[in-house]
Formats: C-alpha cells, structure tokens, sequence
C-alpha cells in the first residue's frame, strides 16, 4: 500500500545483526490471552472469575502453575538421584566393604524402606524446610546450606547488579549506534563472549589478573571470619566471570527487543509528532520493550544462581555449587536432593516473577474492555 | 492566495540493504511538482509502489525506512523544510503538519490512553495548555461523531474499534491546529459501512477546522468524494494532475481512464438453475471456546456457476468457506456436494472428494511455501492428486502456466520474484491443478492493486468457461460481486440476510443490512457523498 514500505524490511535488518535481530520472543501484547468480558457471563466460578478479572485469574494460574511444576520436579529429582549408578554404602566402606557391612549402613540410613515412603518422608520434610542430615558429615542439610545459599546469592548478586544495567545501557547504546561501527563492536565482543564456556573464561582470567598482574586473588574462598572488603575483593573474579557470560546473552536480546518496538508503527507517530528522541525512546518505545526484557533479564538470573556451580568449583568457592559437586562424588543422597531442589525452586520462581511483571506489563490485561 | 505547500521537482531515492550483496539505491519519486493552498485538498492516487505514501511523508521532511529525499524542495509557508535540519523539523512534525497513518490500530502505542496520546503532540510543542487541549480534544471526538466523547480519552487504543481508532487518529492529528493534514490511507483497513462514517467524519473536521490535507488512496471513488484536486502517480512519477472534476469527468491520460472505468464491466447472471453442485443447508458451526459464527445458513450453487458471498470482517463468510473444506466441522446441518453429503470433518473425506474442492487464498504470499519454485507449487497437486512425475508433471505444470497466461519462464522462479499478481496466477493454477468441480476463493483480490485485481478476475471468468469450474466467491466489495456473480449471498454477523440470483439480491425492495451495504459502497461520482449523507439525515429525521 505505501510506497516505502517495502524498503522498511532490509533497511532494518541487515549485516551483523543477523542473529539478535530477529529473536523469538513473544510479543509484547499477546491477542491470544485477551479474553472478551462482554455479554451474559454463564459457567462455573472459575470460568467467570476468569473473564471478571482476566489479570488475576492469569496471576493465579501462573502461581498455581509454578506450585505443580515444583511438586513435578521433586519427583524427578528424587526419582533421578534413586536411579544413579553406585551407592553411598560402597563408596563409603571403599575397600572394606563386605556385604554385611554394607547391609548395615543401608539399614542405619532407612534406605531399606520402600521407595514412596522415602519420597513422601523426604518431601514431608522438605516441605517443613528440613532436608535431613548428610549421610558424609552427619551435619543437618538445612543448616550447611543456609551457609552456603548466602554465600552463593552473595556472588549472584553482585553479579546481577553489574550485568543487569550493564547489559540494558550497551543494548540501548547499540541501538542508538545501529550498524554503525560501536554496535558492531559490543556485537562481536558479546558473540566471543557468548562462544566461550565459563569455565575458560575463569581460568583465563585467573591467568591473567591472578597469575600474570597479581591484581586479583585466587582463590576466591570466603571465610566467617572474613569483612565486607576483604569478600568483594575475593569474589571479584568469579562475579567478572559469571558478568562475561550473561553480559552478552542480555545485551543482545535487550537490543533486539528494543529494535522491534523502535521499528513500529507507533514509534514512527511519536516520531512524526515531532517529539524529541528521549522522550520517544522513554515514553513511546520503553514500556512496550519492558516485557521481553524483563524475561530475558529473569532467566539469565535464573542462569546466574544455578549456573555458579561451575563457577564455584573452578574458583573454590563455599556456595551452594561446590556443596552439591562435593556431595555428588560421595553419593551423598540428601544434600544432592536438597540442592537440586533448591536450584529448581529458585529457576521455577524466577521465571514466574517474569511471567507475572510481563503480564503486569500488558495493557491489553491490565484493562480488559 | 499564496501557496501553502508548494513541492517542486521532489526527487526520492532510498538504500536498501540486500544481506550479503552491497547496498543498492533506488529511485522511489521522480520529478514530483504540486502545490496546496489553504483549505483545499488534493488527493494523490495510484497503486502500490506509486510512492503516493513516499510524497506525503516528504511534506513531514520525513523518510520511511531507507528513504531520502534527495533532490527539490518542500516549501511550506515559502520556507524549504528540507534545510531544516534535525531540530528546525521537529517545530514543523506535530505542529504545523500533522500524520494519519493507514492502520492506527498500529499507530496508537499500545501502553497509554487515547486521550493522552491525542493531545501529547499539542502540549509538547506548547501550543496549548492542558486544560485547552483536553477541550479541544472533547471538541474533535465529538465532531468527529465518537460515542461518549467525555469519556472516550480515557480508553486505551484495544478498548476501541478499529473505525474509533481511525478517527482518533484523525482527532490526534487535528488537535495542535496545523495547517495542513497527510491522511495516509485512512479508510482502506475499514469495512465500507465504517469508511462511510469516518469519510465523513473526516470531510466534516476539515471543513470544520479549515485546514489543508493531502488525500492519499488507491480509491478514486473516495478521493472524488473529498478531495478538490487529484494528482494521478505511477511509478514514482506523476501521471496527470487536475481538478477532481476534469480527472473523473475528463481524464487526459490512458492510465487514468483505465482506473476510472475499472470493473465497469458486468456479466450477464446465469438464469440455470438445475443441475446444483453444492448445497449448503441449515449449517451452524463455531469454535472451541463455545463461541457461535454461523446460525442456520442455507445456501446452494449450480454447476459451473458463481455464488458470490459479501458481508464485512467478522460476518462469518471465510468461517463458512472453513466449514465446506472440512477444516471446522459443523455443529448443525449439512453439506451436499454433487447430490452425495460430504462428510463433515476433513479427515473422514476421500482424496477424490478432497480433490473436488480446492481454495485461493487472499495472501498468495502467505499461502506459497517461499523456499519451493513455481514448478514445486504447482507440481505438487499433480503428482498427490494423480500420480504425475518427471516430464509428464512438467509439461502437466506449463499447460497450467500457459492457463493462466503466464510463460514457461516463470517455471524456476520462487514466490519472491514474482508480483502479487502473479502470485496469485500461480495459486490459481495451483487450484486449477487437481482439477476441482468447485473453487472457493476467498477475497484473491482485496490486496491487490485495481487494475491487477480486475486481470486476476477476467482470468477466473476465462478458466470458468472453459473448464465449467464452479466458484464461491467471498468479498466484502460489492463491485466485484456486481462483474461476476450469478448468485449472491449477503450475510451479516454469521447469519444469512439475503440469498438469491444477482438480478434480485441487488435491486430493490431490500433489506436494512443490503440497503445500508449497497449505499456505503463509493461511486465514481461527484457529490456522491454528501447525496448519500443528505439522504440518511433526512431518514433519521424522519424517523
């Protein structure tokens, strides 16, 4: 119909954008969650619930949604761990293991009872915050991993806190510079970035800045007795290390997401009334990008506090990673369970969080017709 | 009177960046000249990839997408906006000239209300104060003719219609008082029911408000209606440029004849009743979630015959053409085809009767695989429906290609090397292919340009007769219906108003929903409008 329509296309997206261009997200006002509220309401309670107030019945659904999905994965997880090769007993007695010593243990860990009464004691517990004792140390599960949970949110988050604006500001920077030689810098640095595996870039950095400069310390394991200072600098590689490799995921998604709200209709009107480029970018173009954004910020948080295992392990560090990495090689049942669990918690509420703020994000939900 | 935009000799190049190719520079508008004085309105006309939207954009100093203007000036007020630059523009955008785009349902940002975003561009360049703009804004909603105008702000763009919408933006772009008006297509997303009001909606605020406007459509009957000057563009190129008057009553040029008498042609309906081919009776289908489209439709078509079916977006014509294909099921009643009863779901027909009904699509676009050749598209019916390969299904395929008048040398293209029209030739054959008794078409024309649309037409009436092809036609352009049909169903909100041969359906006594179609159609006639608006206020009065 119009006469430089077609040309909208390729003058959009070309070059090195190739892959961040054209990303799979979900469109920030989904037509198919919209339900019409007009007319006689007939049906069950939910049923009318849900077309009364359509946001609160999406918000209840995803609450409801994360509860069963947590419930599902203790099942797997519980399941997943009974079915590993090899078992505490023997890796425990080593080389004297005879079968009555090993038919011991077994019985003094309640590991003769039956599967379900196991799993449904397990869950009792874990429900209640219990997690049981290790079958290595004796210790309780909770208390070890209240330690270290703390230590591993302590490096997530300042990890969080550098990369999350970080990641917007180079992703509007990006944009603002579209195909233009700084976009095609921070495009080729994120895609070395995103290349590489976290374990590389931790060794590479302990090489240059702990080895080579002496700048850094290595390793980066904390201690009770430790202040503030002294954590912030012992952590400062494995943060720059988890930064690297998340930095690069969101840049990219935030810039491609923003590039699709700049290149519609409405930011064009913004744009022919005349209106500053702040105020279209703050106003016009910012509220619509805030829902891919937001779900590309939660699931690289997500990625961040479940992704530290190897981190930890390659920096030393007492969070929850190395726990589970430690427990696994001695079989130790419980605490493998408990942090798998706990992983699973945190990237099935992440992940809801985003769901909800998107939906949140929607106008179309916030006022039905 | 002095020249309130006055173009001279505007030259439009844009860039475009092919991926792995270096770019490429094309000419969009060449050599374009005109001016407006206050108060008028000239209309720009012609189809797509005129570069009608491409000149109007250039009365904002503004380039679409890769688009510069990089030769000739625009003059508003005496003063070349060109040589603004980025600053000096943004006191022009907003202020001076205003934009109504084609679909406002994309040009409302989807995250404010209507009413902040009508009066943003008002305040920003400090025209008015708030209170000021919000009275001016309740001012235009109600010459506008919006339902509860005091109200109507607080909305957010979904909460409205698509025509609300359209004369939203139209209010949006009257608010800061400008000077002059791009109206970009405003009414061709609309039902012709709803083009009627925000035509005159439209016509009425500018009379009203005396500003100037730039009438961009492909529709010369509605820039008749509103326009005192017409400019006629082809390829970027101006074609002829006069009065509304001399351009509908006396064009000069070939091209402007051929848009001016475009579907004049009108077919004799055949009177052969006998002999029916499909029979649709008392069928009422809906979807998943309980929501009911069609109640009770009865319909029939004769052998070799067109049933055309008219109504607007959302009356349930492409539901019943999902329901004769077998993909939705219908709730109620049945479909007999042939004199046998078809069965209901796609899944329990046989290959022959699938082969029997075969269906155009309205995007060709969308309904070709874009990484398979004419000869896969077209190829692939025939080897499914009769087993042909290798050189057999080749000479199969140019026959078919020869059918629609188009060479051997498109046998390799891919869909994106070919234009809409000729897109749609290949759907056609590709319908033609399995070599159906019944084609459903559904609206294979309303995206194309007039002239194109009108060869597309006389090719189906060719196939028709010489393969006796019976077709249901689903449109919402009463034109079309009046060329080609023998039979004509009317439906309106998913039930049957009217249902019968040409001759009748179309002539009086009618029906409310008839009439009101009919009289919202556009006619190639001075005055036509206000003649059509006179007659509905003088019915309203005298009810």
């Amino acid at each position: 119909m119009t006469g430089g329509g077609p040309l909208t296309g390729p003058a959009l997206t070309t070059g090195m954008g190739a892959g961040g261009d054209s990303p799979s997200q979900p469109a920030p006002a989904s037509g198919a969650m919209v339900t019409p509220t007009t007319g006689v309401v007939t049906g069950t309670f939910w049923r009318r619930f849900t077309l009364r107030r359509p946001l609160a019945a999406l918000i209840i659904q995803r609450l409801g949604l994360s509860v069963g999905l947590l419930f599902a994965v203790s099942l797997m997880i519980f399941g997943g761990v009974e079915a590993l090769p090899g078992d505490f007993a023997t890796t425990y007695l080593g080389q004297s293991a005879t079968p009555q010593a090993v038919e011991n243990i077994r019985k003094d860990l309640g590991l003769d009872k039956p599967l379900t009464e196991r799993y449904l004691n397990w869950l009792g517990g874990a429900v209640k915050g219990d997690f049981g004792t290790s079958w290595a140390s004796k210790n309780s599960v909770s208390e070890q991993i209240g330690k270290r949970l703390g230590n591993s949110l302590f490096l997530a988050f300042f990890a969080a806190l550098i990369s999350v604006p970080l990641a917007v500001a180079l992703g509007m920077l990006a944009v603002q510079y579209r195909n233009r030689l700084p976009d095609k810098i921070i495009n080729v640095i994120s895609l070395a970035a995103i290349s590489l595996p976290e374990f590389f870039v931790g060794y590479l950095l302990i090489l240059f800045f702990a080895v080579q400069l002496g700048v850094a310390t290595f390793p980066a394991t904390v201690y009770d007795s430790m202040g503030f200072g002294e954590r912030l600098s012992a952590i400062a590689l494995p943060v720059a290390t988890l930064v690297l490799v998340v930095l690069a995921h969101m840049m990219r998604m935030t810039r491609a997401a923003i590039l699709n709200v700049m290149s519609s209709a409405y930011v064009e009107t913004a744009e022919l009334k005349g209106l500053s480029a702040f105020r279209i970018i703050a106003k016009h173009a910012a509220p619509n990008a805030v829902a891919p954004v937001i779900n590309v910020i939660a699931l690289n948080l997500a990625y961040l506090v479940v992704g530290v295992v190897v981190v930890e392990v390659v920096f030393v560090y007492p969070g929850m990673g190395q726990y589970m990495v430690d427990a696994v090689t001695v079989r130790d049942m419980p605490v493998v369970q408990a942090c798998g669990l706990i992983f699973a918690a945190f990237y099935i509420f992440l992940n809801m969080a985003a769901d909800i703020l998107a939906i949140l994000a929607n106008p179309r939900l916030r006022h039905p017709r | 009177m002095p020249d309130l935009l006055s173009v001279k000799n505007l030259k439009i190049e844009a860039t475009s960046y092919p991926p792995g190719e270096p770019p490429k520079t094309v000419t969009l508008v060449e050599n374009v000249s005109f001016d407006v004085q206050k108060g008028k309105v000239l209309g720009l006309i012609g189809e797509s990839g005129a570069g009608k939207s491409t000149i109007g954009l250039s009365a904002l100093a503004y380039g679409r997408g890769g688009a510069a203007i990089t030769g000739g000036q625009v003059l508003l007020n005496g003063k070349d906006i060109l040589t603004l630059g980025r600053d000096g523009v943004r006191t022009i955008r907003g202020c001076k000239v205003c934009y109504v785009a084609q679909s406002a349902a994309a040009a409302f940002n989807p995250a404010h209300k209507l009413g902040d975003q009508v009066i943003e561009a008002a305040l920003r360049h400090k025209i008015m104060s708030r209170p000021e703009a919000e009275k001016r804004a309740l001012y235009l909603f109600k010459v506008l003719g919006l339902p509860n105008p005091e109200t109507f702000g607080d909305r957010y763009p979904h909460q409205v219609s698509g025509g609300q919408l359209q004369r939203a933006m139209t209010a949006m772009a009257l608010c800061p008082n400008p000077e002059l008006i791009v109206f970009d297509e405003p009414t061709t997303a609309l039902d012709v029911t709803t083009q009627i009001d925000v035509l005159a909606a439209i016509k009425h605020a500018i009379e009203e408000t005396h500003t100037a406007a730039l009438y961009i459509t492909h529709d010369l009957a509605v820039v008749a209606q509103i326009s005192d000057d017409i400019m006629v563009l082809r390829h970027g190129k101006t074609v002829e440029y006069g009065t509304t008057k001399q351009i509908i009553e006396a064009p000069n040029q070939d091209y402007t004849r051929a848009l001016v008498s475009v579907r004049q042609t009108k077919r004799e309906e055949a009177r052969d009743q006998s002999n029916t081919l499909l029979n649709i009776e008392h069928v009422s289908a809906g979807y998943a979630n309980g929501f009911k489209v069609l109640h009770d439709v009865s319909m029939h078509l004769p052998k070799g015959q067109t049933l055309a079916i008219v109504g607007e977006s959302g009356s349930g014509k492409s539901t019943l053409a999902r329901v004769i294909t077998g993909l939705l099921p219908p709730q109620e009643g049945k479909i007999t085809f042939d004199g046998k009863e078809l069965p209901r779901a796609l899944s329990g027909r046989t290959k022959d009767e699938l082969r029997r009904v075969q269906m155009i699509y309205q995007m060709a676009d969308t309904a070709m695989n874009p990484r398979q050749t004419v000869r896969d598209i077209i190829g692939r019916p025939i080897s499914f429906y009769y087993g042909l390969h290798g050189a057999k299904k080749t000479e199969r395929v140019r026959q078919l290609l020869d059918q629609i008048e188009m060479g051997d040398r498109f046998l390799d293209r891919y869909p994106a090397e070919l234009s809409g029209g000729q897109k749609q030739r290949v759907a056609i054959a590709r319908a033609l292919a399995a070599k159906p008794e019944l084609i459903l078409c559904d609206e294979p024309t309303s995206a194309l340009d007039p002239l194109v649309a009108e060869g597309i037409l006389n090719l189906l009436m060719k196939l028709q007769e010489e393969t006796a092809v019976s077709y249901v036609f689903i449109t919402h352009d009463i034109a079309i219906v009046r060329a080609i049909a023998d039979s004509v169903a009317v439906m309106h909100r998913g039930k049957l108003v009217r249902f019968g041969p040409k001759s009748k359906v179309l002539s009086p006594p009618f029906d409310d929903y008839t009439d009101l179609l009919l009289k919202s159609v556009p006619e190639m006639e001075l005055g036509w409008l206000e003649k059509v608006l006179t007659t509905r206020r003088m019915e309203s009065a005298g009810n």
